[in-house]
């Protein structure tokens, strides 16, 4: 056993740092809070062109065939300068969908473009009342003739303000909360009865609230057999929960750099006040929790590779509730150790406080993972 | 503790002594540290090593909290060989056989009502030369490295983790209006939160031990384990006497009082209000993360 980079995994890694370096510092995020889009086509591109948008998907779904360990080392390095480009809405959420539900022809036409950085996706799913449930859609899908009706409402879909293809999530048949019925659609942005009404996040990123009314999409825009969607849909919340994890992992690193870097240049009293013991202590209560969050991150990633469903839900909630607790720990003390130039907009660390906090409540909170890890049948293994 | 440091810094002949008693279990070792008044600050120590000019070394101190010495062997021990300079250059690590003459051991009952401390007294304690290791004055080296073991050992990842399956057990067993506790939402997140916790430390712990396997020895990260593994240690205990509820009130000689999978935790949950403070105390392991791998000072 050993955790230690692969030499062509610490080339990826290291080509990312350097990517990052060169065309996405944090004053790009900085800047791009302000900008419309909130992040940029030609950067989308130059992902798709070094490869990276393609790492989780199998060759045959058109992908490089990498793992998930692999993406996690590209969203931990983009975390740590905040990169904007909209790969978990896009890759990870609504990219698996289509990777696992579409046809080959859905895939070449919708899934293929994204992966060569031309086009983008977004995954229409979460309602207000489901809270954090992948199952808990009310939206309804009804068969009129060769097309659907849909109806519903789905809010903060990630990327939704932009993407050229929507993937709405629909009941063709079931309740909410049972994972029969549960059927996935492609509706091209701006197709009629889809308005999507653009959000602006507390992350500076963009998101939209969609609306369907009445919306009609043809047979041919479902992905996979009606009303199987519900264990893609389950999944592709993991991952996201877990890509989440391994974009938190960047982020603490880079705020506990700040931070340290802070203490041993501020003086107060006449001395440093990284000098200080009560400061010393919290921050290495933050460097043990970017540890910790690092640990379970790994596990998660390392289960969603090995595929058991199982050990891979449980394995993406301790990390997620890891993220929680940890991840939000080091963000608040390092607003904390920066003192009153930490609340300061002008500074950096309240952006990644803020990315932080839309990761934290994004594919299930901290409450939510809790609990399912208490439902885990691993809870009650072996007692 | 002992073994991976007779194993990097002992002679061959130490190595083939000691090395396969201890594989073997069939001679256990005690630890001689701390002193009355060398705690934290270890590298004050001042038991004395005095060179007899006849091969030998004559020892005199007191080495405190001396786990379990009663039954032990063998004890190794940090002692001062040089008084002259800097506190932490004259101090020597030596292996010292616990029936020698003059060596007396007090055990003492602990919070726990165990006898797990004691304290060991050397008084003109004769002991040979070759049971030095490493350099004559050069301990501290021996002793950090040893403290990079010890740490990673308490962490006690898998001491916790059959901490936290009783835990659920006594939950499980456990009843109000005759459903299990553990079926109580706020009960089981409360364990959920602590195996989250847990759970981290132990893939953490995974990857010091991997890193170990690869050569690397445990650095200064071990200290994490140390911190939290022993935080966890604690909860653990705390937990299980919040859901033993009555029960918690027990102790340990009131034999088939409580359901048998309840007795020893109110004693072992006193006894680990010491996790935190031994192998050098949490504070004392936060000193040396932000020292040596924040760069604070």
């Amino acid at each position: 056993m050993h955790f230690s980079l692969s030499a062509d995994q610490q080339l990826l890694k290291d080509s990312v740092a350097s990517f990052v370096k060169r065309q996405s510092p944090i004053t790009r995020a900085r800047e791009l809070r302000r900008d419309p889009l909130g992040y940029s086509r030609d950067t989308w591109a130059t992902l798709g062109e070094l490869g990276w948008l393609g790492l989780p998907f199998s060759e045959a779904q058109g992908g490089l065939g990498g793992s998930f360990v692999d993406l996690s080392i590209v969203l931990e390095e983009l975390g740590a300068a905040l990169v904007p480009e909209p790969l978990i809405s896009s890759i990870v959420l609504a990219g698996h969908v289509v990777a696992e539900l579409g046809t080959e022809a859905q895939r070449a036409e919708h899934l293929a473009p994204v992966v060569a950085g031309a086009r983008t996706l977004a995954l229409a799913h979460t309602e207000r009342d489901g809270r954090y449930d992948p199952l808990w859609v009310s939206t309804t899908a009804a068969r009129r003739g060769d097309s659907y009706a849909l109806d519903g409402e789905k809010i903060f879909v990630l990327g939704g303000h932009d993407a050229d293809d929507l993937v709405v999530v629909a009941r063709t048949s079931g309740a909410p909360g049972e994972l029969e019925g549960l059927t996935a659609f492609l509706a091209p942005r701006g197709a009629p009865g889809v308005p999507v009404s653009p959000l602006g996040p507390i992350d500076g990123r963009r998101a939209a609230h969609v609306t369907l009314r009445g919306a009609s999409l043809p047979a041919s825009a479902r992905l996979g057999d009606e009303g199987a969607a519900g264990p893609v849909l389950s999944q592709a919340l993991d991952r996201a929960a877990a890509a989440a994890c391994a974009e938190g992992v960047g982020l603490t690193r880079a705020v506990l750099e700040m931070t340290t870097a802070y203490l041993c240049t501020r003086e107060q009293f006449g001395v440093k006040i990284g000098s200080f013991q009560a400061l010393q202590h919290r921050a290495v209560d933050m460097f043990i929790e970017t540890e910790l969050v690092k640990s379970a991150s790994i596990r998660a990633a390392i289960a969603l590779d090995a595929g058991d469903p199982v050990e891979a839900a449980w394995a993406v909630s301790l990390a997620k509730a890891q993220l929680g607790v940890g991840g939000k720990y080091v963000v608040q003390q390092a607003i904390q150790l920066h003192g009153g130039v930490g609340i300061t907009d002008e500074h950096d660390v309240g952006l990644y406080f803020k990315r932080m906090h839309a990761l934290m409540s994004s594919f299930g909170d901290e409450a939510h993972h809790v609990a399912r890890v208490a439902s885990s049948p691993r809870f009650t293994a072996g007692l | 503790m002992v073994g991976p440091l007779i194993m990097q810094f002992g002679t061959e002949a130490q190595k083939r002594r000691f090395l396969p008693r201890i594989l073997s279990g069939d001679e256990v070792w005690c630890q001689g540290y701390s002193e009355p008044n060398a705690g934290s600050d270890l590298a004050s120590l001042r038991s004395s090593a005095v060179d007899d000019g006849r091969g030998s070394f004559v020892v005199n101190g007191q080495k405190t909290w001396t786990t379990y010495g009663q039954y032990a062997d063998w004890i190794f021990c940090l002692v001062r060989t040089d008084a002259s300079g800097k506190k932490q250059q004259g101090i020597s690590f030596l292996l010292v056989d616990m029936k020698t003459p003059g060596v007396t051991v007090k055990p003492m009952l602990t919070i726990g009502g165990t006898p797990a401390f004691c304290e060991t007294f050397f008084e003109d304690v004769v002991v040979p030369k070759e049971n030095l290791v490493g350099p004559l004055h050069g301990g501290w080296t021996v002793a950090k490295a040893l403290l990079g073991h010890e740490r990673t050992m308490i962490g006690g990842v898998g001491a916790s983790l059959r901490a936290l399956r009783r835990l659920k057990r006594i939950a499980r067993e456990t009843t109000r209006a005759g459903a299990p506790l553990l079926d109580d939402p706020m009960v089981a997140a409360k364990i959920a939160r602590l195996e989250v916790r847990l759970r981290s430390l132990e893939m953490a712990n995974y990857r010091t031990l991997a890193a170990a396997a690869l050569g690397h020895a445990p650095g200064p990260e071990s200290s994490i384990l140390k911190i939290r593994g022993s935080e966890i240690q604690q909860d653990c205990f705390e937990l299980a006497m919040e859901i033993m509820g009555h029960d918690a009130l027990s102790w340990h000689d009131t034999a088939g009082a409580v359901p048998a999978l309840e007795t020893w935790v109110p004693s072992t949950y006193c006894y680990n209000r010491a996790t935190t403070i031994y192998g050098g105390s949490n504070e004392i392991q936060k000193n040396i993360i932000a020292k040596l791998i924040l760069g604070l000072s």
